[in-house]
């Protein structure tokens, strides 16, 4: 059952020579065979090669280089994030036959550290969705009732961890594609601050809002993620050029004192009550261990998510106008150089994708870039300006992360607006550039599902995000609670 | 305003994208009803309020200007078509 273990204890059952990383790699593909048929969380697994990582990597625990934070640790990619040699299709027929032709800078820091690389997880096509049925290939399904969804557009990362298939994973947030999904499988989301982790070899889809975080089985375990993958990176000029505090150190310092804010506009109608009872229940556990909650206000939460469908399609436009049948993935031919590229992207992209950059397309065209594009971006900087005043406050601030739990699959399929409006708590931390992180706070009753609970803090300030975190999780048992796959 | 100036054709065109005819009929449905609701953004007055052009406000990121090694021959290992080391397009100028 090693397959169960988070990083931390895996690491020291490795140095102490009491497991190798070949039993704990073996222990976590043979839960992949087993399991993953019911989840699908995984769209490519490169088992042998993992195998010959950790081989390696208990030759390395032998020798000096033992000390590599994630040494011997299998962790899982999602299809975004480029691995050198290994697919990275993006969920999307454009990319079916793509291999990465180098490493992101967050797999070259994986590696560096010594983790074992898994696979490829499912997501929404290029990140683009809340439920991980906008996959190309197949829908990944929740572990705590496959009838479900496990949130995307991260479902694949979401899933692999609650399931134990890996004992961590990495995954992009835009919009909420790490938050929601680890809120509806019941594991940690971490979505550090815009700038924190190098963009260098994530398939761009929105630039000013994408981030790479880690999704894992603890707060602990979350921190040392965040330390691997976290730093300036020459090759990516919008990454923060200050130095990475050491986030795991300040994990156990006390958090009295630490003043958080409840924004009153989270708190409101379309809420399900069995979230909010739980999130209510979580402020109780904050108030015990002597943080000061206080009510506050985002006046401007209610044009959020138009304001960032507006400008996440409008980027994506730009970003995605790359495929276009010329340099890499998909071609359809054509008459001319218009019909090649109007046919490979009519065939090559799925329905989900077609409509926000039709949607970016219009808000940046002639005639309608002010109306659209400039003003959202003007909403933008009002949304900014209410964290900012909030910040004189109070030190961070707590919400759900989503307003229900994990909805059925083929449920918000019709309605694409009904799964935008959906992005409500998770989709401000985004626009404003803040760190976030979703972590377990409960489960509904029948059938049981996870719920998460949403921190919002200061932009580069994940450090004091992970400590108020850590205190919740010490002091309550949802992330032990694992979903009850029945392995054949 | 929304729903009777959206010309799914035009925007199609722009984007480059071949839409089927009952591709056509669910989008321009499905945009204008969400074009109707980011319709409230007016509701707010934003006359003076800068627009915002990068989420976390950086000065000028520079790197030392040295060579370093690049991708060369194996960006062209994806490319659809390729011949003599170069991307094969069809033929753009008659």
């Amino acid at each position: 059952m090693l397959h169960q273990l988070d990083i931390s204890s895996a690491r020291q059952r490795l140095l102490a020579r009491e497991i190798t990383s070949v039993e704990l790699v073996r222990s976590c593909l043979d839960r992949i065979e087993s399991v993953d048929p019911q989840c699908r969380a995984f769209l490519h697994v490169v088992a042998e090669q993992a195998l010959a990582q950790a081989q390696e990597a208990d030759r390395l625990l032998q020798s000096s280089d033992r000390n590599k934070p994630l040494l011997g640790i299998p962790v899982a990619v999602k299809d975004n994030v480029a691995v050198v040699g290994e697919p990275l299709t993006c969920a999307s027929k454009m990319l079916e036959r793509y291999r990465s032709p180098y490493d992101s800078t967050v797999a070259e820091k994986l590696k560096a550290a010594g983790a074992v690389l898994l696979g490829r997880l499912n997501m929404d096509e290029f990140a683009m969705g809340s439920s991980t049925e906008h996959s190309a290939f197949f829908p990944t399904r929740n572990p705590w009732a496959t009838d479900r969804s496990p949130g995307g557009s991260s479902g694949g990362a979401a899933a692999a961890v609650s399931s134990d298939l890996c004992l961590a994973a990495v995954g992009s947030d835009t919009g909420g594609s790490i938050r929601q999904p680890a809120a509806f499988c019941s594991c940690v989301g971490l979505k550090p601050s815009y700038g924190r982790v190098s963009r260098y070899g994530l398939v761009a889809f929105a630039s000013s809002l994408d981030q790479i975080g880690p999704l894992t089985k603890s707060i602990e375990d979350a921190a040392l993620m965040l330390q691997v993958i976290a730093g300036p990176d020459s090759r990516d000029s919008t990454s923060e050029p200050a130095l990475v505090p050491d986030y795991s150190n300040q994990l156990d310092r006390p958090i009295s004192g630490i003043r958080i804010g409840l924004p009153k506009e989270y708190f409101v109608k379309g809420l399900d009550p069995e979230v909010e009872s739980a999130v209510r229940q979580a402020i109780e556990t904050y108030k015990s261990l002597g943080a000061t909650l206080s009510e506050i206000s985002l006046p401007h939460t209610e044009y959020a998510v138009a304001s960032y469908y507006l400008i996440a399609t409008a980027e994506a436009s730009a970003n995605l106008a790359r495929f276009d049948g010329i340099r890499y993935g998909l071609r359809v031919p054509g008459d001319s150089p218009h019909e090649l590229h109007a046919n490979t992207r009519g065939q090559g992209l799925g329905p989900e994708v077609k409509r926000r950059i039709l949607l970016g397309t219009y808000a940046l065209s002639s005639g309608y870039y002010d109306a659209y594009y400039l003003k959202a971006q003007k909403v933008r900087t009002l949304i900014q300006q209410d964290f900012r005043k909030a910040w004189e406050q109070v030190d961070l601030i707590l919400s759900p992360t989503t307003p229900f739990p994990a909805f059925p699959i083929g449920k918000m399929t019709d309605d694409p607006l009904d799964m935008y409006l959906s992005d409500i708590y998770t989709i401000s931390a985004n626009l404003a550039g803040l760190c976030a992180i979703s972590l377990p706070c409960g489960f509904t009753r029948d059938p049981k599902l996870p719920i998460g609970l949403q921190l919002m803090g200061k932009p580069f300030d994940e450090a004091n995000l992970l400590r108020v975190a850590q205190a919740y999780e010490r002091n309550t048992s949802w992330h032990n609670d694992k979903p009850d796959l029945p392995s054949p | 305003m929304a729903d009777t100036d959206f010309d799914i054709d035009y925007i199609a065109r722009l984007a480059r994208i071949h839409l089927s005819e009952s591709e056509r009929q669910v989008y321009a449905s499905q945009l204008s009803k969400i074009l109707e609701y980011v319709e409230k953004l007016k509701e707010l007055d934003t006359e003076n309020i800068p627009s915002t052009t990068h989420p976390i406000p950086t000065i000028n990121v520079m790197r030392p200007d040295v060579p370093a090694t690049s991708l060369s021959t194996t960006a062209l290992e994806n490319a659809p078509e390729q011949v003599d080391q170069l991307f094969r397009t069809p033929k753009i100028v008659d």
